[in-house]
């Protein structure tokens, strides 16, 4: 019963192997076998958002899914946010510049579906913002300044991309 | 908040799936069926399933597509939220389909939750069900005999549980277009948006010589299973639209509510007056929609 399985996938860019039991999470897999604990675990069951990362190009809930689904897949977690030099990532410059955070539990999730929300809507309305952070709960902040830090990081973004 | 052990197959074909589900059940191993995982990975975590083997539907990409065909669109089990919303087919031919899988959970959740994952869940506030209801959607489920089709009415028996056996896999979801000149609504309350509802409507109508013809209301968040609301439709078939007529099938439709769920999110009588609120609300939009005024 139960015997572990070997998960292969993409994480951040890497090939990486493991091995997991069918019941581990894809977010206990990546933080306990994988040492990537940017990603947080709060409420295990889709609720709260913390645990958000990108799987194959979407924003997905890491707890609602088991390791062993995400054997052949691409992940991105808030790690590989940053560049190849460990620069900041301008969504996660945005973040502090706003005060979009203050305990920073619930910010890796926001980071990542912020994340996609920009990839897809390179200048969202606050409709749009609202609409993709809605799955994301946050206990300090009371939302506002994260809208704001998701506006300012839209700013950084597309300047970044006019200028290169 | 982390699930019993258990053991985990995943079948290439759906053949071999319903095949496996077959051998469990005749050897007495519980074994449960994973799509998305969205309602049922919850269930594991705190314990409320705890299967003995979990048979894991991703590589079943043969039940993963979108097509029409002679006036339905054919949808595949495994065809995601996600996929509905960005199909342009969907939202051309079906837009009561769209816009209520607009209101399911949140992006990150549609990512991953699959249309035949939330027929087969059969929540009694969920969106899907109660649109399978009023669109007259059919579901077609596959055992180890072959294949039948049961309609939507027969399908949802009660709270979580529809006419899928335990051996046998849901693999598609037949939609009708929506017909020209139907009009139709989708609407629902909720603390905020993304939560589940707690009553929601979904209608369909056509206007026909400036009456109401054809109408078709369901309510969800009401009861163990969606509910046509066949007295509110007979208050308004041949009737011309009016804000009071509607106001009067709002009112027809809370009283022919049995006994409408009481939980913590809302008492019954609550949920009763919130079904006169939408039944009113959908029945409006759905007029404008089929070109209509309503005096
Ligand atoms: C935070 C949150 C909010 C949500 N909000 C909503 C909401 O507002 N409205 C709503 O409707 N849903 C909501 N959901 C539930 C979500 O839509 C689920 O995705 C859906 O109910 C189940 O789909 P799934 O593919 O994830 O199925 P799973 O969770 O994998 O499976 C659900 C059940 O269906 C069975 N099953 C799945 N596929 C098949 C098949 N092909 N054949 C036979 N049996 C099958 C499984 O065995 C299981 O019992 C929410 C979920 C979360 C976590």
């Amino acid at each position: 019963m139960s015997t572990k399985k070997r998960i292969s996938l993409s994480v951040n860019g890497k090939l990486l192997e493991g091995e997991a039991e069918p019941r581990t999470s894809l977010a206990d897999f990546l933080r306990d076998d994988l040492a990537l604990i940017g990603t947080h675990i709060g409420c295990e069951h889709g609720v709260c958002g913390a645990c958000t990362i990108m799987m194959d190009g979407q924003a997905v809930r890491s707890c609602l899914t088991l390791a062993v689904q995400a054997e052949g897949t691409e992940l991105m977690t808030v790690e590989g946010l940053l560049d190849e030099n460990h620069q900041l990532h301008p969504i996660q410059e945005a973040f502090i510049e706003e005060h979009g955070l203050q305990c920073g539990f619930c910010t890796p999730g926001f980071l990542m579906s912020t994340f996609e929300l920009l990839e897809k809507n390179p200048s969202p309305s606050d409709d749009d913002i609202k609409e993709a952070l809605g799955g994301n709960l946050c206990r300090c902040t009371g939302y506002q300044s994260i809208i704001k830090s998701v506006r300012l990081a839209a700013q950084k973004l597309q300047s970044a991309n006019t200028a290169s | 908040m982390k699930p019993a052990p258990f053991d985990y197959v995943v079948p290439e074909t759906a053949e071999e799936a319903v095949s496996c589900l077959q051998k469990y059940e005749d050897d007495g191993i519980e074994a449960t069926v994973l799509a998305g995982g969205q309602s049922f990975v919850p269930l594991l975590n705190m314990r409320m399933a705890r299967p003995d083997v979990v048979v894991d539907l991703r590589k079943l990409k043969t039940l993963k597509y979108i097509r029409e065909e002679d006036g339905v669109i054919a949808i595949g089990a495994m065809t995601t939220k996600r996929e509905v919303e960005e199909s342009e087919l969907i939202q051309q031919r079906q837009p009561l389909f769209h816009a209520s899988t607009l209101e399911i959970g949140h992006l990150q959740i549609r990512s991953r939750g699959t249309v035949g994952g939330s027929m087969a869940q059969a929540d009694p506030a969920a969106e899907y069900p109660a649109v399978a209801l009023a669109l007259g959607m059919e579901m077609k489920i596959l055992g180890t005999d072959g294949e039948r089709i049961v309609p939507a009415d027969e399908f949802f028996i009660t709270y979580l549980t529809t006419e899928i056996d335990s051996t046998e896999l849901l693999t598609e979801v037949r939609v009708p277009v929506l017909a020209e000149g139907t009009g139709w609504s989708f609407q629902e309350l909720a603390r905020r948006h993304g939560d589940f509802a707690i009553v929601g409507g979904a209608v369909t109508l056509r206007l026909d010589g400036g009456v109401c013809t054809d109408p078709h209301i369901v309510l969800f968040g009401v009861g163990a299973t969606p509910v046509r609301m066949t007295a509110a439709e007979s208050a308004i078939s041949g009737q011309a639209p009016s804000a009071e007529l509607f106001a009067q099938a709002g009112e027809q439709g809370a009283a022919e509510l049995e006994s409408p769920m009481a939980d913590v999110h809302a008492s019954a009588e609550y949920r009763r007056h919130l079904a006169k609120v939408i039944i009113k609300r959908c029945l409006l939009e759905a007029t404008e929609r089929a070109g209509g005024s309503v005096s």
